[in-house]
């Protein structure tokens, strides 16, 4: 069967409509149960052993005393292991209880022979630093090709204003409230393995187990029906995984290994910092003409640290050099939306200091600049949005002792679906069940699969029974790069619409139609420009007897895109005298082609802007030079934004009709990346000196008002 | 109130390596040691097993636990257990999380005699005698809280792990203060952490939870 196009949003019942969770309620209930909920009093539990050095290895291990301890199952470490952190794991125990494997921990004896080691970039790119990967020849940097177009250096005569300056951003880990963990349960026979996994991958962490234990794929099934957020961090199959797997086949018990809240600081991703040497230059009338940078950036031990620069703004001749740098210090993993935050609060700085140096307003300057046609009509909104024309000044703001700014950011994505199937059984008692193996990392996965069954059938999204977060499910991608959304929605259509017509088939001859002129709509089957010729639901399905019926689909191009427009727009005070910054309002625009469900899609909006705020003011991961340790592996001191410091936030989800009908478009990750700019540009407006690196404290806001008199 | 038994550990944990048969010592010299005589009559009302043990001081016995209105005794707790985790692994209770365990982020908040309290920074044995609430002890001949009703409603949750903690929170704010303003919401779930950025939706959950529970909702 061809596939449909979407029908037009104004014929559409809950697409594009407010949709609340269906399943809200077994979350606010405490019903939901996640990796390490699944069960919970009927196993045992894992604890990691992490190396206390941050260049070590393991050179002899005596597990004898642990393994004297009443109530340890099973112990694993890894003698030999090479660890370039301090917090890396070496190995895990299983016991009858927490407690107890806190005390097994405690009595295993590793005999460490330890390196030198450099845990700031400052001193790891020194010529005769320690070397971060002892004992091989990898290098502590690594100089990336250069970057570029035009002629920089003619451009830069040609000229009016030109801005020099150096911008950072700093290492943010990303503090999944779950910690990453897994539920671990053998068959008798060790030939089937279920686990309950944290993860953004379902099918990546069953492919992963499959290969470590010389499985096939369908004798281990995973299981994440819920799970307490990933952004990045929990994208493939990895250690933690193995090591519950590996604990309880040893111990012949069910395990649960989730890590403490330390060691999910430490180790387990973080988004890079950044640092930027950049030199820009723009005509009068308005135009970038030129842009160089020199930038840098740490991913720890291990992973790169690159971000995109000029970023979203079009400039005729750029240069770009950047260099990786290594520490010894938890490596980095894809964070929402990876390296774009970085980017943003660099070029966005870049932008308004030009248009500063030129005497322009900042939007007008960027609408002049940015390429891209809706995103110049979201400057224009957001402008309106913020009552920019009347409120904002070039500044300082003359208040004492606040001092009130605004500033602007803008962002782009890509979001076009992942290969994705599903499968839909209509019975003939009327009941729908939709099947995929996607998962739900807290975006909305679930609801947006019942909103989709739901616009197709003409049920309410209620009404259908939702099943994801399975490996025996039809395979569906990763949660990564917001393309879960774009790829499981067209999914779950093409199988409805398939469903739909094997129902047809059946329902026809008792309409005296042909099954072309049948459709589904308002709890009926009826057919078409004739709804006195109608069945409801319930009698439709039942001419199936005893035969249900099933739809497959994946994902159809023709029904998702991807590229999507955002601006964030923010208005705040700054307290001169204590340096705190006070966020008044934060408006955030996103553009996502067909939304698929409006609700949703405003609280990922919300979600980003938090985020984004949090990084912008608060979170830092903060290393000890001399015993290279995290300093603030906790949540008192490695901070969040808290209820405390929220502003009013106002999403507005992009709803022209030229945008609703590129399709679907993911967009989780997008509304984090303009909001730290936008901040730091607001402060800038306040009190007319810039703050050039995350996080804007208040220390860092007196000391940029000290160097301005 | 009919008392029942509900140690949930299978046989193979609770069996006779379980750490309960080897770790007793004296209550008695343990609750001293702590400076505590006056109030081990009280924790430990039924005097078990007393026996010299050996290791690091660990004293274990069985606590009585009422949670969501039934009455729980649970064998075989340590002294140092915390009430989070014997309401998550020895009563499956698991709506209560484990995130930071260390009273910084409010994710395992449970009602202690209706007071919002971390269960994580309480220990098992100290909340004997005390009524506990859970999140799963909200909702009522299977319908929701007002509070819980609120959350969905806004959709004050993303992946709903903070979620919990959260609802408790805001149901033991809205007893103390019934007509809270927006302010004061916000000073009122401030013990609480969300990484997924929920907080905005939560005021609101908690404004229009306010308003349906004072017209008796
Ligand atoms: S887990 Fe108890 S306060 Fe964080
Ligand atoms: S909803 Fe995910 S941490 Fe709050």
């Amino acid at each position: 069967m061809a596939v449909i196009p979407w029908k037009p949003p104004a014929q559409m019942d809950y697409i594009t409509k407010d949709n609340p969770r269906l399943d809200g309620p077994a979350k606010v209930t405490g019903r939901a149960k996640y990796a390490y909920d699944a069960i919970a009093s009927k196993c045992l539990v894992g604890r990691m052993i992490t190396c206390p050095y941050p260049n070590a290895k393991a050179v002899r291990i005596d597990t004898s005393e642990a393994e004297k301890l009443p109530g340890v199952k099973a112990i694993l470490v890894e003698e030999g292991k090479v660890c370039r952190l301090a917090g890396e794991f070496v190995g895990a125990v299983a016991a009858v209880s927490a407690d107890i494997a806190d005390d097994a921990v405690r009595l295993i004896r590793i005999e460490w022979e330890r390196y030198p080691f450099v845990t700031r970039e400052e001193d790891a790119v020194q010529p005769n630093a320690p070397q971060v990967h002892a004992g091989n020849e990898r290098p502590n940097v690594r100089v990336n090709d250069p970057d570029g177009e035009g002629d920089v250096e003619a451009a830069f005569q040609q000229a009016d204003a030109i801005y020099e300056g150096t911008l950072s951003t700093q290492v943010q880990t990303h503090t999944c409230l779950e910690p990453h963990g897994t539920t671990a349960v053998w068959d008798e026979n060790l030939e089937h393995l279920t686990v309950w996994a944290s993860t953004q991958a379902v099918f990546g962490v069953r492919n992963d187990l499959a290969e470590f234990f010389g499985l096939e794929p369908h004798q281990v099934e995973v299981i994440t029906e819920y799970m307490g957020g990933g952004f990045g961090s929990k994208l493939g199959g990895g250690y933690i995984e193995r090591m519950a797997a590996r604990l309880a086949r040893e111990a012949r018990q069910p395990v649960k290994l989730l890590l403490t809240r330390e060691q999910e600081q430490t180790n387990s991703g973080n988004r890079p910092s950044a640092r930027a040497r950049v030199r820009a230059g723009a005509t009068k009338d308005g135009k970038l003409i030129a842009f160089e940078a020199e930038t840098s950036g740490t991913g720890g031990f291990a992973g790169g640290s690159g971000f995109p620069l000029p970023y979203i703004y079009s400039v005729p001749n750029w240069r770009r050099q950047h260099t990786d740098v290594y520490i010894n210090a938890g490596n980095a993993r894809a964070m929402r939306a990876p390296g774009h935050p970085q980017g943003s609060f660099i070029m966005e700085a870049v932008m308004d200091e030009l248009a500063y140096r030129l005497g322009m307003d900042p939007i007008e300057f960027r609408i002049q600049n940015d390429p891209n046609e809706t995103r110049r009509r979201q400057f224009r909104e957001l402008a309106k949005r913020l009552d920019w024309d009347r409120l904002w000044k070039p500044g300082p703001d003359e208040g004492f002792p606040l001092k009130r700014g605004m500033g602007v950011g803008a962002a782009v994505w890509g979001g076009g679906g992942h290969g994705s199937n599903a499968e839909v059984e209509i019975h003939p008692d009327g009941s729908v069940v939709v099947r995929c193996g996607t998962q739900d990392i807290g975006t909305g996965t679930r609801t947006v699969v019942g909103v989709v069954a739901a616009e197709q059938t003409g049920l309410s999204p209620e009404a259908i029974t939702v099943q994801i977060g399975h490996s025996t499910y039809p395979q569906s991608g990763s949660s990564g790069g917001s393309t879960t959304c774009a790829g499981v929605a067209p999914a779950v259509k093409v199988a409805t619409d398939n469903a739909l017509w094997e129902l047809f088939l059946k329902v026809a001859p008792v309409l005296e139609a042909s099954p072309e002129e049948l459709e589904a709509a308002d709890g009926t089957v009826r057919v078409k420009g004739d709804p006195s010729r109608a069945l409801s639901w319930k009698e439709a399905c039942a001419v199936l007897g005893q035969e249900s019926v099933v739809g497959r689909g994946r994902n159809d191009r023709s029904l998702s895109s991807s590229g999507t427009a955002g601006v964030c727009g923010v208005d705040l005070e700054v307290d001169v005298e204590t340096g705190r910054i006070h966020l008044r309002r934060i408006v955030s625009i996103q553009e996502c082609g067909l939304v698929v469900n409006k609700l949703t899609t405003e609280s990922q909006m919300i979600g980003g802007v938090i985020q984004g705020i949090s990084y912008a003011l608060f979170e830092d991961r903060i290393m000890d030079r001399m015993l290279g340790h995290q300093i603030n592996p906790n949540l008192e001191f490695y901070k969040l934004a808290g209820p405390a410091d929220m502003p009013e936030i106002v999403p507005i989800v992009w709803m022209e009709p030229e945008s609703l009908a590129r399709g679907v478009i993911g967009m989780g990750e997008p509304p984090v990346i303009p909001v730290a700019a936008a901040i730091g540009n607001a402060v800038r407006n306040a009190i007319g000196v810039r703050v050039n690196s995350l996080p804007i404290t208040p220390r860092k806001v007196l000391a940029a008002l000290g160097t301005e008199v | 109130m009919k008392e029942e038994k509900s140690d949930v550990r299978p046989e193979s944990l609770s069996g006779e390596e379980s750490p309960g048969d080897r770790f007793e010592i004296s209550r008695r010299g343990f609750l001293k040691g702590l400076g505590g005589t006056a109030v081990a009559a009280a924790v430990f009302p039924k005097a078990a097993v007393s026996q010299e043990g050996t290791l690091r001081g660990v004293s274990v016995g069985s606590v009585t636990l009422r949670v969501n209105g039934q009455t729980h005794v649970i064998p075989r707790v340590e002294a140092r257990t915390t009430l989070l985790d014997v309401l998550r692994n020895r009563l499956d209770l698991t709506g209560a999380k484990p995130i930071c365990e260390r009273a910084s982020c409010g994710g395992c908040t449970v009602l202690l005699d209706g007071k919002a309290v971390y269960s994580c920074s309480i220990l098992a044995m100290d909340a004997e005698g005390r009524e506990i609430t859970t999140v799963e002890g909200l909702a009522s001949n299977g319908r929701l809280h007002p509070v819980q009703e609120a959350f969905v409603e806004h959709d004050a949750l993303q992946c709903g792990f903070c979620t919990p903690g959260f609802v408790v929170a805001a149901v033991a704010f809205l007893q103390e203060n019934p007509n809270p303003t927006l302010e004061e919401v916000k000073q009122g779930v401030s013990g609480n952490l969300c990484r997924c950025g929920t907080y905005t939706r939560i005021f609101e959950a908690v404004l229009a939870a306010a308003e349906k529970m004072r017209k008796g909702a």
